[in-house]
C-alpha cells in the first residue's frame, strides 16, 4: 500500500517537533532552517506544510539533469545528491515551493519520505502529522462529516 | 556540547559587538540560562550598582537544551538587577527566540552600557551588529516585530523588543518576543529601556548539536510519553491552560481578590478556563480559539484568544479584533481577581494591551488593585486619576488604566511605578501586596502556607516560579501536603526553590515537573552536554545557584528583615473558605528554613555552606 502524509492543520500547536525531526534526520542536527518541512503561523491556525509528492512531478519533469526520481517503495519524488547540479529549476517549477535550495550543499532538498518512515510524523505530539495510505487521506474527514448526517436517523426515530 | 560555547558581547556605549569563548568551568557548575547569566552577572556587576544606569548589564541567556528536540527547549532568560526590585532578576520566556539565538551560535548574549539614541541588535548566525533604532523607538512590540521583518526581508526572524512600556520608564516593563511570550517579571524591559535598545532581532541558521546524539533521542523521546501521559501536562494544560487553576484556587480560599482583602473571588467562575471555552451568547464563539506551544514543547498549554466583536473594549479599538495571545491563569487572576473585574473580555484586552507594549500584567493587576484601594479610601481621587472612576470592579478603569500606562501617558505614570512605590508616595506602604517589592502572583499565602514561605524567601520578590509548592500543596505533586499546615514546609520550599534552579538553567520549562522529575530531566541534560550529569549533580548545582543569588541580594543591600510579607498576610486573617481565620505563619517556618539552607540567623549564608557548594 502506497502512504502518504496527511496533515490536519486544527490539531497542529506549532511545537517545531516535527521540523526539528526533519533536520535531524537529515542533516544530523537540529536546524528548522534545514527542515523540509514547515509550520506556517497564522495565528489563529498553524499549519504544517511540505511536499505532496505529485504523481506527475513538476520539479521531476523540468529537472535537466534528470536528479529527480521516483523511489517506487514510497512513491515518494528523491533528489539525488550525486547528480543535482543546484541550478535551481526544479524550485521554479514546483508550484507549492516545497522543494529549496541548500546553499551549504550546492543542491536542493525536499522530503523524501524518509525511505517510508517519516521522522515528522512520529515526532508530532498532536498527529497533525500521519502517514496514511494515500488513497484515503480523506477517510477521516468522510467519517467526521458522515457522523453529522443524520437525518435519516431522525426520521427513523421521528 | 549542547553549549555553542561562544557568547556574544555588546557594548552599547561603544556600539561594538564581540565573540568571546563561554567560561566552560563555570558551564560545569552553573550549566546555563539562568545558573551561568547569574554567575557571569556576579562577576561582572556590582550589586550596588542602580538597574537603571549604564554600569548595570542584561544577560540574554539560553540553556544547553534551548534549541534541541527536548520537549519544552526552547527558553530563554534575561538576568540583570531588577529595576523593580533592585534585587537579582531572572525573567524566563517561551516562544521562538531562545531556540533561534542558540541556532545562531550562541549561548548568550552579553548587553553593557548604554547607546547614545535609540539601537537595536541585529544577529545574523555569527554575524551581530548594533544598529540605529530612530524609527522603532516610540512603536509597540508588535509594531517592532513586523517593521523589523519587513525591512529585512526577513519573514523567519525572530524578534525580543520592548514597547512604550519599557521606553517610559514602566518599572515593571517585560521583555516580549514572538508578540506574546515574555520575560515578564521585576522589571527586565524598564533596564533594557534605559539602555536604549530597543530590540534584538535573531537569525539563526546553523542548527544545534548535542554531546551524544542517540543517547540524546532516547532520554528525549522517553521524556516526551513522560508528558504525554501524565494527567496535567497531557491534557489539563493543552485543554485548559494554566487557567485550570482558577476555580481550584478559589474554592481552596486562597485566591487572593481587592488587593488581597478577600480569599474568594465571586467573579472566578466567570474569568476562569472553563468560561474561556464557553460559546458566548452574542456571536456563539468562544473567548478560547486554540491552544499554542512554545518552540518544542510537547505540552502547548499556551492561549490564542479573541475577543467578543460587540465588546466595548474592540468596538472603540476595531484593531485589537483578532486572534492573539490570550489568558493565562497569573494574569487572568492579576487583571480580574486582583481588580474585582468579572468581565473576561476585557481582561483578554488589558492582556493584549500588556503584550502590546511590553509590561508585566501580575504587577499591572495588582498594582491597579492597590490604586482601587486608595481611592476607595479617598486617598486617591479622580483628581489624581485623570477623571478615571477607580472603582474595584470597574472594567472601563482597569481598561482605561491598561492604555494609558501600556502608553506611559498621564496617571498610567504612576500605576507604571508599581504598588511599593505607588503607595510609599501616597503614605500607605502597606497596601502593597509585595516582597521585595514585587508583587504577589495568584496564590494567598495564609489560604497555602507554604507558597508564603515561598514569597517571602524568593531572590527575585515574590513570586510563584522560584518554588512552586502549589503543586504539592495543591495538586499533590510530588506527594499531597496540607495546604494549611505550616510544618514541614520549609523543607518543601527548599526543595523546589532547588530543584527549580537547576530547570532554570537548562533550557527546559518548568512547566513540564508537573510530570517530570529531575530523574527525567538529568538523562536528556546528560545526553546533550559532557560532563556526566545527575540527578543529585542538579539538585546540588540548584542549592549552589540559590545561595549565589541570595549573597548578590545580600551584597545589594537586603535583610533578613526583606524576608517578609505584607501586614495584610501576617496579621489579618482569610475571612472566608477553608482558610478561614488563619494568616501566614511565616515567623514559623522562616528559622528553620534558615536552618535547613545552612544560613545563620541573620539569613547569610555560613562559611560552611559556601564552602560544601563551592560557591
Ligand atoms: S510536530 Fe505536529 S503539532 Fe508540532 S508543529 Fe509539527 S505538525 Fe504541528
Amino acid at each position: 500500500m502506497l502512504k502518504s502524509l496527511h496533515i490536519d492543520p486544527g490539531k497542529c500547536t506549532l511545537c517545531m517537533q516535527c521540523e526539528m525531526a526533519c533536520s535531524y534526520e537529515n542533516e544530523g542536527l537540529f536546524n528548522p532552517a534545514k527542515s523540509r518541512i514547515k509550520v506556517f503561523d497564522f495565528h489563529d491556525r498553524f499549519v504544517p506544510y511540505t511536499c505532496t509528492q505529485c504523481a506527475e512531478a513538476w520539479c521531476m519533469s523540468a529537472c535537466p539533469v534528470d536528479a529527480i526520481s521516483v523511489d517506487h517503495a514510497t512513491g515518494a519524488k528523491v533528489v539525488s545528491d550525486d547528480l543535482c547540479v543546484g541550478c535551481k529549476v526544479c524550485t521554479i517549477a514546483c508550484p507549492f515551493g516545497t522543494v529549496n535550495y541548500n546553499h551549504d550543499t550546492g543542491k536542493v532538498i525536499k522530503c523524501d519520505l524518509c525511505g517510508g518512515q517519516p521522522a515528522c510524523a512520529e515526532a508530532c505530539p498532536t498527529g497533525a502529522i500521519a502517514y496514511v495510505d494515500s488513497d484515503w487521506t480523506g477517510y477521516d474527514k468522510m467519517r467526521r462529516w458522515a457522523g453529522k448526517t443524520d437525518s435519516g436517523a431522525a426520521q427513523a426515530h421521528a | 556540547m549542547g553549549w555553542t560555547r561562544k557568547v556574544l558581547r555588546v557594548n552599547l556605549s561603544k556600539g561594538t559587538c564581540a565573540s568571546e569563548p563561554l567560561n566552560m568551568e563555570w558551564a560545569q557548575k552553573y550549566l546555563g540560562q539562568r545558573g551561568l547569566a547569574s554567575r557571569y552577572l556576579v562577576e561582572e556587576v556590582n550589586p550596588k550598582v542602580d538597574p537603571l544606569s549604564p554600569d548595570n548589564k542584561m544577560f540574554f541567556a539560553t540553556g544547553p537544551l534551548t534549541g534541541t528536540a527536548a520537549s519544552t527547549g526552547g527558553r530563554y532568560s534575561v538576568i540583570t538587577k531588577g529595576a523593580l526590585t533592585n534585587a537579582i532578576a531572572c525573567s524566563n520566556s517561551g516562544g521562538y527566540f531562545g531556540a533561534e539565538l542558540k541556532m545562531a551560535g550562541w549561548d548568550m548574549v552579553i548587553v553593557e552600557g548604554k547607546a547614545k539614541k535609540p539601537v537595536y541588535l541585529l544577529i545574523q548566525d555569527d554575524k551581530a551588529e548594533v544598529r540605529p533604532a530612530d524609527h522603532l523607538w516610540g512603536k509597540s512590540v508588535w509594531e517592532t516585530d513586523a517593521l523589523l521583518k519587513s525591512e529585512h526581508h526577513e519573514p523567519q526572524m525572530r524578534i525580543s523588543a520592548i514597547g512604550r512600556a519599557g521606553e517610559s520608564g514602566v518599572m515593571y516593563a517585560c521583555i516580549v518576543n514572538d508578540l506574546h511570550r515574555a520575560a515578564g517579571r521585576s522589571g527586565v524591559g524598564a533596564v533594557m529601556g534605559s539602555k536604549n535598545l530597543k530590540a534584538l532581532a535573531v537569525r539563526g541558521t546553523q542548527g544545534v548539536k548535542v554531546h551524544d546524539f542517540p543517547k540524546f533521542m532516547q532520554a528525549v523521546t522517553a521524556g516526551k510519553k513522560v508528558l504525554a501521559a501524565n494527567a496535567v501536562t497531557g491534557q489539563g494544560l493543552p485543554a485548559y491552560g494554566t487557567q485550570v487553576l482558577m476555580n481550584v484556587i478559589n474554592e481552596t480560599g486562597a485566591l487572593p481578590t481587592r488587593n488581597h482583602r478577600d480569599v474568594q473571588f465571586e467573579g472566578a467562575g466567570r474569568i476562569s478556563a472553563e468560561a474561556m471555552r464557553e460559546k458566548r451568547v452574542t456571536d456563539g464563539k468562544a473567548n478560547l480559539v486554540r491552544n499554542q506551544a512554545c518552540f518544542g514543547c510537547t505540552i502547548a498549554c499556551g492561549r490564542i484568544s479573541q475577543i467578543d466583536k460587540t465588546h466595548f473594549t474592540v468596538a472603540n479599538n476595531p484593531k485589537y479584533w483578532g486572534a492573539q495571545g490570550g489568558l493565562e491563569y497569573e494574569a487572568a487572576w492579576a487583571l480580574g481577581a486582583a481588580t474585582g473585574v468579572a468581565d473576561l473580555e476585557a481582561l483578554t484586552y488589558a492582556n493584549y494591551l500588556c503584550n502590546e507594549q511590553g509590561m508585566d500584567p501580575i504587577t499591572f493587576g495588582t498594582t491597579v488593585g492597590a490604586a482601587m484601594e486608595l481611592f476607595e479610601m479617598g486617598v486617591l481621587t479622580t483628581k489624581e486619576t485623570g477623571g478615571v472612576e477607580l472603582k474595584f470592579g470597574s472594567a472601563e478603569a482597569l481598561t482605561k488604566l491598561a492604555e494609558v500606562t501600556g502608553m506611559g501617558e498621564g496617571f498610567g505614570k504612576e500605576i507604571g511605578l508599581g504598588s511599593k512605590r505607588l503607595t510609599e508616595k501616597y503614605g500607605h506602604p502597606e497596601l502593597s501586596m509585595s516582597v521585595k517589592g514585587q508583587e504577589f502572583p495568584a496564590y494567598d499565602g495564609r489560604g497555602i502556607q507554604g507558597i508564603g514561605l515561598a514569597y517571602a524567601t524568593s531572590n527575585r520578590g515574590a513570586c510563584h516560579l522560584r518554588g512552586y509548592t502549589i503543586a504539592s500543596e495543591i495538586l499533590g505533586i510530588p506527594e499531597k501536603t496540607d495546604p494549611l499546615v505550616s510544618a514541614g514546609k520549609a523543607g518543601l520550599v527548599k526543595a523546589f526553590q532547588d530543584a527549580t534552579a537547576a530547570v532554570d538553567s537548562s533550557g527546559l520549562c518548568v512547566f513540564t515537573t508537573f510530570a517530570w522529575t529531575l530523574d527525567d530531566i538529568a538523562p536528556q541534560i546528560d545526553g546533550a552536554c559532557e560532563g556526566g550529569w545527575t540527578a543529585a549533580r542538579l539538585l546540588e548545582m540548584g542549592e549552589r545557584i540559590w545561595n549565589m543569588e541570595r549573597r548578590f541580594n545580600l551584597d545589594a543591600g537586603f535583610t533578613a528583615k526583606d524576608d517578609t510579607l505584607p501586614k495584610r498576610l501576617l496579621k489579618e486573617a482569610a475571612k472566608t473558605g477553608p482558610a478561614k481565620g488563619k494568616v501566614n505563619d511565616l515567623g514559623k517556618m522562616l528559622p528553620e528554613y534558615y536552618k535547613l539552607r545552612g544560613w545563620s540567623p541573620e539569613g547569610v549564608p555560613t562559611n560552611e555552606t559556601v564552602t560544601r557548594l563551592a560557591l
